[in-house]
């Protein structure tokens, strides 16, 4: 045994990478068998950061889609509704540069939600049809209504309404909803006027 | 001498609370008109049960509760409902809400309405529901509905009730002289809750040291009823709920918790006194205690206001000069939000309303770089690190925030009082608070969506799946009628076999056979017996043929059944019918075999 080693240090090292090998490599094809993670979890956590409005606006039939594109590949920058914020989300996650929203699929709005001008709605449940998130009530020639803690803001209604009963109208901020901004940065110069109507300290 | 701890951090900012508390107690009078916000408390906003140009009398619901986290409104004299309109409110939006307005008829007519002789008689839910009824929500400045908390659990054992007297921010003493002048009131007041809370261990009225008349007062009126008055050093911000907790009982509620969990329940002085007026007289919620303070105003003092005052009353009583202000604040200077309107009403929850000079409570100077001194974290009387979350705050980064436990910042503003380069700390943390519980709801709001939106799809999927399967279905029914048709047919040719049997057995009687035929006739049989007839007759014939013949034949044969076969191909193409597959193969295959009988019959030509 020795002396094989020693007259053929080459032969013997090989075979000693084989039989280390073989048990290794049965080891880890065994724990790839055992241990196979289901799904796509890169997508899933994709998905966990995109806003969920379902629009489309990424050309892509809903978020998941958009999500498995994404962990394909995709860029990040084609999601409108979450704008800024989940494409910093996305490029954090990804460990991607952050590149400004893609115009193409449209522009970052302040939220909205749909509403029916009840009286002119002509119940062809076409928009009910569009809803991804069945937040649309009505059934065929009887008027039809948002249900607005449901709404997503995604558009998708608007374009199928023959008689165009249906608008857009932004979130208007109440009392209850209010908050306070962040201060602006700092002022350099002592002189220039800050603005004034913050709390007294 | 009582043991008292003592909170991490705090600022000693001036107190200037001298000028409010040397003149008693004078009531505000009746204002022309009142306006009643709907929302004056944490929680569902009331909803209005009184319709335009209704009378009210004083003390009459004119909003209910909506909900449990939710109180009642009461009109606050008598008059007229004039509006239910947005109005401006006491918001630091300065932005309006919903609003009852009412007309004052100055007759100030009272409700019919009656207390309990003995409270200790009475249930513990009827006294809760007493104290909703009366719309008493926290006067302190949360204005959290105090049936709720009072209505601690029964598994949930209280040892400790704490009356807060503390009233740390500076300017304000609306507490300080109502412990001056209603010792007595709170007394009777803390009795109820202690009967309502029962506490096993103590019930401690907690008192700032600057405030001596005041423990003096209440310490008199405290006599032999087991309430004990513990005063503390003064410090802002001792008076919050969870300071004063700490200070008195050196127990620290936990991140996110209820004075509850810890067995402590803390009441505010004023409420406790709109509790007592409740139970004892059955009157609502419908004045408070507020301060008029600040350079501006010629008369510092408190007043005895009704409920829905606009502001402009109370300073107008004070002799309030709009030149010499620099701005309204309600509330202190400390935690308190400048006014954007003389018109905004009083609340539940105002304890005070500053009119600064400009010399007094100067515009804030601007901020400069953060040194990273580190004197907002000694200052910060939650042990928070204010210097770290700033950074983070400007970066909006939300998960580090949260992880240096922003959400334990009770907004006192002590770091940004204590801050040498004037950085508005407190309003970063507001700003960023805001943000995450705004993301937080978003996050719910995703999922609520995809839930949704995945149901839809499933739902999409199996409507598909079903109208498939009916398609099948469908299909195999319309093979099975086709297949019964075919075994119709073999029935029929079975049948036409034993007709040809017995024509056989009857042919001694052509003529039957012949009716009988005629009558019964099998257009099956007789084409089975044709193809029959046919087929023998070509055997016979081939038979009879030589070989060059019979090759000829089956070139001209297959011929034949090719130009059949395209006939059909074509014909299956036009109507796009699922046989054309078969029918090329087919094609293909007799194209073959033509060639081959070609072949083998210019092979036999040339042999000859």
């Amino acid at each position: 045994m020795i002396e094989l080693i020693t007259q053929q240090p080459f032969v013997s090292a090989i075979i000693a990478l084989v039989i280390l090998g073989v048990p290794f490599g049965a080891l880890l094809g065994f724990a790839a068998v055992k241990f196979k993670t289901e799904g796509d979890p890169i997508a899933d956590q994709v998905e966990a950061l995109l806003p969920q409005t379902q629009c489309g606006q990424c050309s892509y039939p809903g978020c998941r889609p958009y999500a498995e594109a994404i962990a394909n590949g995709e860029a990040i920058n084609k999601c409108p509704p979450g704008g800024e914020t989940t494409i910093h989300a996305l490029a954090d996650l990804l460990d991607v540069e952050a590149v400004p929203l893609d115009e193409e699929h449209g522009e970052e709005n302040i939220k909205t939600v749909a509403f029916v001008r009840e009286d002119e709605c002509i119940g062809c449940t076409k928009c009910i049809q569009a809803c991804p998130v069945d937040a649309i009530l009505g059934a065929a020639k009887q008027m039809h209504t948002i249900i607005a803690s449901e709404c997503t803001g995604c558009d998708l209604c608007v374009e199928p309404c023959p008689v165009d009963c249906i608008d857009m109208l932004p979130i208007e901020t109440t009392v209850q909803t209010w908050s306070w901004d962040l201060p602006k940065p700092a002022e350099v110069i002592a002189t220039d006027k800050n603005s004034g109507d913050e709390v007294a300290a | 001498m009582r043991k008292v701890w003592d909170i991490h951090g705090g600022v000693h900012p001036p107190e200037n609370k001298e000028q409010s508390n040397q003149l008693a107690i004078t009531s505000a009078g009746i204002p022309d008109q009142l306006v009643f916000p709907l929302s004056q408390h944490i929680g569902t906003p009331a909803a209005p049960i009184v319709a335009v140009g209704q009378k009210v009398l004083k003390g009459e619901i004119i909003a209910e509760a909506k909900g449990f986290v939710s109180v009642p409104v009461h009109a606050s004299t008598s008059g007229e409902v004039i509006a239910i309109e947005q109005r401006n409110i006491a918001h630091p939006s300065g932005m309006a809400a919903p609003c009852i307005v009412i007309q004052a008829d100055g007759k100030d007519e009272w409700i019919e309405h009656s207390g309990i002789e003995d409270y200790t008689a009475v249930d513990k839910a009827e006294l809760l529901n007493r104290i909703r009824q009366a719309g008493i929500a926290g006067m302190g400045g949360a204005g959290f509905p105090s049936a709720v908390k009072l209505g601690t659990r029964d598994d949930q054992v209280i040892e400790t009730l704490i009356f807060n007297g503390t009233e740390c921010e500076p300017y304000i003493t609306a507490d300080d002289m109502l412990m001056r002048e209603r010792a007595e009131e709170i007394i009777a007041g803390a009795k109820i809750l202690k009967h309502l809370v029962k506490p096993t261990k103590e019930t401690i009225i907690g008192v700032e040291d600057n405030k001596p008349e005041g423990i003096a007062a209440l310490e008199k009126a405290a006599q032999g009823s087991g309430i004990e008055i513990v005063s503390f050093p003064t410090k802002y911000p001792s008076g919050g709920e969870k300071q004063l907790i700490q200070i008195l009982t050196g127990k620290e509620v936990p991140s996110g918790g209820l004075p509850a969990q810890v067995g402590i329940v803390c009441q505010n002085l004023g409420t406790t006194v709109a509790i007592y007026r409740a139970i004892q007289f059955g009157e609502p919620l419908i004045s408070r205690i507020t301060t008029v303070t600040g350079e501006a105003c010629e008369q510092n003092r408190n007043y005895e206001v009704l409920l829905g005052s606009p502001i402009s009353h109370l300073l107008e009583l004070s002799g309030y000069q709009q030149k010499k202000a620099s701005r309204l604040i309600m509330g202190g200077p400390m935690m308190g939000f400048t006014l954007h309107s003389e018109t905004v009403p009083v609340v539940k929850t105002t304890n005070c309303i500053m009119a600064p000079s400009a010399k007094e409570i100067p515009p804030p100077t601007p901020a400069q770089a953060c040194i990273r001194c580190g004197m907002c974290a000694e200052a910060c009387p939650v042990s928070l690190l204010p210097q770290q979350m700033y950074w983070f705050a400007r970066g909006k980064e939300y998960e580090k925030l949260e992880a240096h436990n922003l959400m334990d910042c009770i907004e006192c503003g002590a770091c940004s009082y204590a801050c040498p380069s004037n950085i508005p700390l407190v309003q970063y943390y507001r700003a960023s608070k805001a943000d995450i519980r705004q993301q937080k709801q978003d996050a719910i709001k995703a999922e609520q969506s995809k839930v949704r939106f995945e149901a839809r799809q499933e739902r999409i999927e199996r409507q598909e799946a079903e109208k498939e399967a009916k398609r099948k279905a469908r299909k195999a029914a319309a093979e099975a009628r086709a297949a019964g048709n075919a075994e119709a047919g073999k029935v029929d040719a079975v049948q036409a076999a034993v007709e040809r049997a017995k024509a056989k057995k009857a042919a001694t009687d052509p003529a039957q056979v012949a009716a009988e035929t005629a009558a019964d006739p099998a257009p099956n049989g007789d084409a089975a017996k044709d193809a029959i007839a046919r087929a023998l007759a070509k055997r016979e014939a081939a038979s009879s043929m030589t070989d060059e013949e019979r090759l000829l034949n089956a070139v001209k044969a297959l011929g034949k059944r090719l130009d059949k076969t395209r006939e059909k191909l074509a014909t299956a193409q036009a109507e796009g019918s699922d046989t054309v597959e078969i029918l090329t193969e087919t094609l293909a295959k007799l194209e073959i075999k033509l060639v081959d009988a070609k072949q083998a019959y210019d092979d036999h030509q040339q042999k000859n």
